[in-house]
């Protein structure tokens, strides 16, 4: 053991009324390996400083050596939790440097499986908002709920969580013969427990002291800090991609865009339970009409985009995500850069929580629906 | 010597009397205060265990899943398990602690825990403690559990301990007042505060029943107030404060933070057995005034199964309590306490005094 | 004393919330027998995947112990991260011919990222996703597995 020497402090240059805190990056509320500096004063918090990069994979740097159907498989990694839409962003991307058209089949098995996996994730979310408050039971029933969506993945596509279902040109497989019947029994039951939710949660007095007027994120700070998704709408910031610049079947449907203007906690919360219902009335336009048709159509062996750079962006279950693609005509991209939400949700969380508690704190990361692979990638 | 299982006052008797004849007064007297002491630490342990697996197994049911099953028949081991893992755990203790406090402070809580269920009649004749003055005892003996949560926040060195233990000080402190005033409308009601003539009080109907409003108010604020009181449900900031710190017994490892574990479970316990007594006629049957036959039928049951049937009943709603609501913040916890709680106690009060008065009730 | 009575009528609209909340958890209680949850080891017998689940790559072999993998190495220039390599040797057909052959058909299952693309690309179909997904082990040397199995040969009429 190294001895231990004393070290005279000038007292007058130390600060004793502020007090720095590691949340370190393992830690049961930050989701992930997000580690935080936080500097309170008693237990007020003063100002935060995420330090991200824990689960840097050098996802973008191992996109460069690989070709375009494999890079899909990589992108459900990232943000896990809306996996099918990262999937679907490259996909199309692709598709439209190539100049290929879909058929119709496809963009409607592709919304589809959108609106499930947004509904999936938002699903996580709520029960992981629940456990972090403390009420320990909306875990479970968050996830009870969730195991049917992931059974109609399981069966579809193959895999629950890193579907891999896209590719440049249409889907892997057609959809299995059961798929019809399950989403409309899960839709059935869906809308039997989202009354639910709100009974044990929203409508809690308990909840609505802890979460109102809490973690203020105004306008023009959701513009400047480009918070988009549920959060940024919840700040009154219309930035949703399926109404502005619609892909796949999303010109077909007729859904709201969910806008808040309390800017708060609450608003962020109840403005994800209003998309659910969304989400769900979207799946029942789309489930009974599904074309006929192909399921992809026919690719080269070995795809090489032409010259150039493109740019495609979705709406993924936490904000705007975007897939920037530079191609020197080879297979392999010369460079691929993703746009994450989580990445600018993360930031604007300093401006949020000056001023109040520690409790807070949690609660306001909580409703932020922070991915932390999605932020590091 | 007659084992009666309805009236446990002939036992006691039978063994108080073989006793002095057979040892000197002191020694009979010395070897009561064993088996008095030996009883209750087995009673102690055994439903602290008991609670546990409950708790685990209640909580499972309320989240749709099954809880223990792998260890012993339907997991009835599994608390065991837990205490074996626990005793053969390494002591650690932090350099700088104060060796002293830091090892008496759990002794204090769990010395508590012993001295308040000490006082709670479990069937007549069963009751070790008869003071006339025994709510006033309760409630004094039960702020002695404060003190040895504030000693292992200060003793363990961690600014964070010290933090999570000043909060629980001041939310136990505060809720002390709102239990102390909902026994006290009770007390107004019955009369006296020797809790063998509150049970004895109740054998028309329980008291919930016949101080109809004033009384059921009372027995929901005792409630709250007794949950947060033992850290429990929506108020247990202090300890499952997972967002920063493990509360006040971070430092404690093995068969020390067994001993919070337990005194929680006991404090849960002596909670549910204080409303029962006090509120659900103890260990009463439930009698409705003028039925005799109805009456007879109830008195079937014994008095200490009647007991633990209600205990069991309060237990499970107050562990209702904590699977379904998200935590309060701590300065909530004392705005609930300070702002609604106490005057509607204040008021309450005044109701039960009119009630009595005017001999408006059953 | 209008402040007066909307306190008091916040406490009742609160206490009311609350009991809503504890009806829902509370019917939850009262019905154990939906209970949506699984004992796993105990119920190996009764579980069935569904059969596009992705647990592994095997080939597939009939009954006369025969595959139909040519050795084309397609699976293995798709794979992204090479947990497959193809060890292909040359054998003498009847007529005389030089044909490749497969020898060995190594499958790192410790790498695999069970992403479908090898299974989609085989063009005679001689690979499939296995549903069994125990994949545990002690060693990691018994993570790397030989698909075609031993003493086994291409069955008739595969067609490159």
């Amino acid at each position: 053991m190294s001895e231990i020497r004393e070290v005279i402090i000038n007292t007058d240059r130390l600060r004793t009324d502020e007090y720095l805190v590691n949340m370190g990056p393992q830690h049961p509320s930050t989701h992930g390996v997000l580690r935080m500096l936080v500097r309170l004063e008693g237990e007020k918090v003063l100002n935060i400083q995420p330090h991200v990069g824990y689960i840097h994979s050098g996802i973008e740097k191992m996109c460069e050596a690989l070709t375009y159907p494999q890079i899909i498989h990589l992108t459900d990694r990232m943000d896990y939790l809306s996996a099918h839409m990262n999937n679907e962003a490259v996909a199309l991307c692709v598709e439209n440097a190539l100049q290929v058209e879909v058929p119709d089949r496809v963009k409607y098995i592709r919304t589809i499986m959108d609106e499930l996996s947004r509904l999936a994730s938002h699903q996580l979310w709520w029960c992981v908002l629940g456990m972090d408050m403390g009420a320990l039971t909306t875990f479970f029933y968050g996830l009870r709920d969730r195991e049917m969506i992931l059974d109609i993945f399981e069966e579809t596509c193959g895999a629950r969580l890193t579907v891999n279902y896209n590719t440049p040109g249409g889907l892997m497989f057609d959809i299995h013969p059961n798929f019809q019947k399950r989403v409309k029994d899960f839709i059935k039951y869906f809308r039997t427990k989202l009354p639910e939710y709100d009974q044990l949660l929203s409508g809690n007095v308990i909840f609505r002291e802890r979460t109102g007027g809490i973690g203020h994120l105004s306008l023009s700070d959701a513009i400047d800090y480009g918070v988009t998704g549920p959060s940024g709408r919840a700040s009154g910031f219309s930035c949703d991609v399926r109404k502005h610049q619609p892909y796949s079947a999303y010109p077909l449907v007729k859904f709201n865009e969910i806008i808040d203007l309390r800017c708060d906690t609450l608003a962020r919360y109840e403005v994800r339970i209003k998309e659910m219902y969304e989400s769900l009335s979207i799946l029942e336009q789309l489930i009974d009409n599904i074309p006929e048709g192909e399921y992809a159509v026919k690719m080269r062996g070995v795809l090489k985009l032409p010259e150039g750079e493109f740019y495609q962006r979705v709406e993924t279950a936490r904000g705007e995500f975007g897939v920037f693609i530079i191609s020197d005509g080879k297979k392999n991209p010369y460079r691929l850069k993703f746009r994450s939400p989580g990445f600018s949700n993360l930031f604007a969380l300093n401006s949020m929580v000056k001023g109040h508690k520690i409790a807070d704190l949690v609660a306001i990361m909580s409703t932020l629906d922070l991915v932390i692979p999605d932020i590091d990638r | 010597m007659a084992f009666n299982f309805y009236d446990f006052t002939n036992f006691t008797h039978n063994i108080h009397v073989g006793l002095n004849e057979s040892f000197s007064p002191f020694a009979a007297t010395t070897i009561e205060w064993l088996i008095v002491g030996t009883s209750y630490l087995l009673f102690v342990a055994l439903f602290g265990l008991l609670l546990v697996y409950a708790e685990r197994k209640v909580c499972a049911a309320f989240q749709q899943r099954l809880g223990p099953m792998r260890v012993g028949p339907w997991g009835l081991l599994q608390t065991i398990a837990d205490f074996i893992k626990l005793l053969m755990k390494e002591l650690i203790m932090p350099r700088k602690a104060d060796k002293f406090l830091y090892n008496i402070a759990p002794f204090i809580v769990i010395i508590a825990s012993f001295l308040a269920i000490s006082v709670i009649p479990f069937a007549p004749g069963l009751q070790s403690l008869d003071f006339d003055i025994g709510v006033f005892y309760l409630t004094a003996v039960s702020s002695v559990g404060v003190i040895g949560i504030l000693l292992a926040g200060w003793s363990s060195n961690n600014k964070y301990s010290l933090i999570g233990a000043m909060r629980s000080g001041a939310q136990i402190l505060s809720y002390e007042l709102s239990v102390s005033l909902s026994l006290l409308t009770m007390v107004v009601f019955a009369g006296s505060m020797q809790f063998s003539t509150i049970v004895e009080g109740q054998r028309d109907a329980w008291f919930i029943f016949s101080g109809h409003i004033p009384a059921i108010i009372a027995f929901i604020v005792f409630v709250v107030a007794g949950t947060a009181e033992t850290n429990r449900g929506p108020f247990d900031l202090a300890e499952a404060e997972s967002e920063l710190t493990a509360g006040f017994h971070t430092e404690y490892s093995g068969i020390k933070f067994a001993f919070f574990f337990l005194a929680e479970y006991i404090n849960l316990f002596i909670i549910s057995g204080v409303a029962t007594t006090v509120f659900l006629g103890g260990w009463m049957p439930l009698h409705f005034g003028n039925f005799e036959s109805f009456n007879h039928v109830m008195d079937f049951i014994p008095p200490v199964v009647w007991f633990f049937m209600k205990v069991f009943g309060v237990i499970f709603i107050i562990m209702w309590f904590k699977w379904t609501f998200p935590r309060l913040r701590v300065d909530q916890i004392l705005t609930l306490e300070w702002k609604y709680l106490l005057p509607i106690n204040l008021a309450n009060i005044l109701l039960m005094a009119l009630v009595v008065l005017t001999k408006f009730h059953f | 004393m209008k402040s007066f009575i909307e306190y008091i009528i916040s406490i009742f609209k609160g206490l009311w919330t609350l009991l809503i909340g504890m009806k829902v958890t509370g019917k939850y209680f009262f019905t154990p027998w939906k209970n949506v949850t699984q004992q796993y080891p105990e119920n190996r017998n009764k579980l069935v995947m569904f059969e596009r689940f992705r647990g592994e790559v095997i080939m597939t072999h009939n009954a006369g112990n025969e595959h139909k993998c040519t050795g084309c190495g397609i699976c293995e220039i798709n794979c992204p991260n090479g947990s497959i390599e193809i060890i292909s040797k040359s054998a003498l057909t009847q007529e005389g011919k030089k044909k490749r052959i497969i020898d060995q058909h190594i499958y790192h299952l410790g790498m695999c990222t069970f992403c479908n693309l090898c299974v989609k690309a085989c063009p005679t179909g001689a690979i499939v996703m296995g549903q069994n997904f125990e994949h545990a082990v002690w060693d990691r040397t018994q993570l790397i597995r030989v698909l075609n199995k031993p003493g086994s040969k291409i069955s008739e009429g595969v067609k490159e």
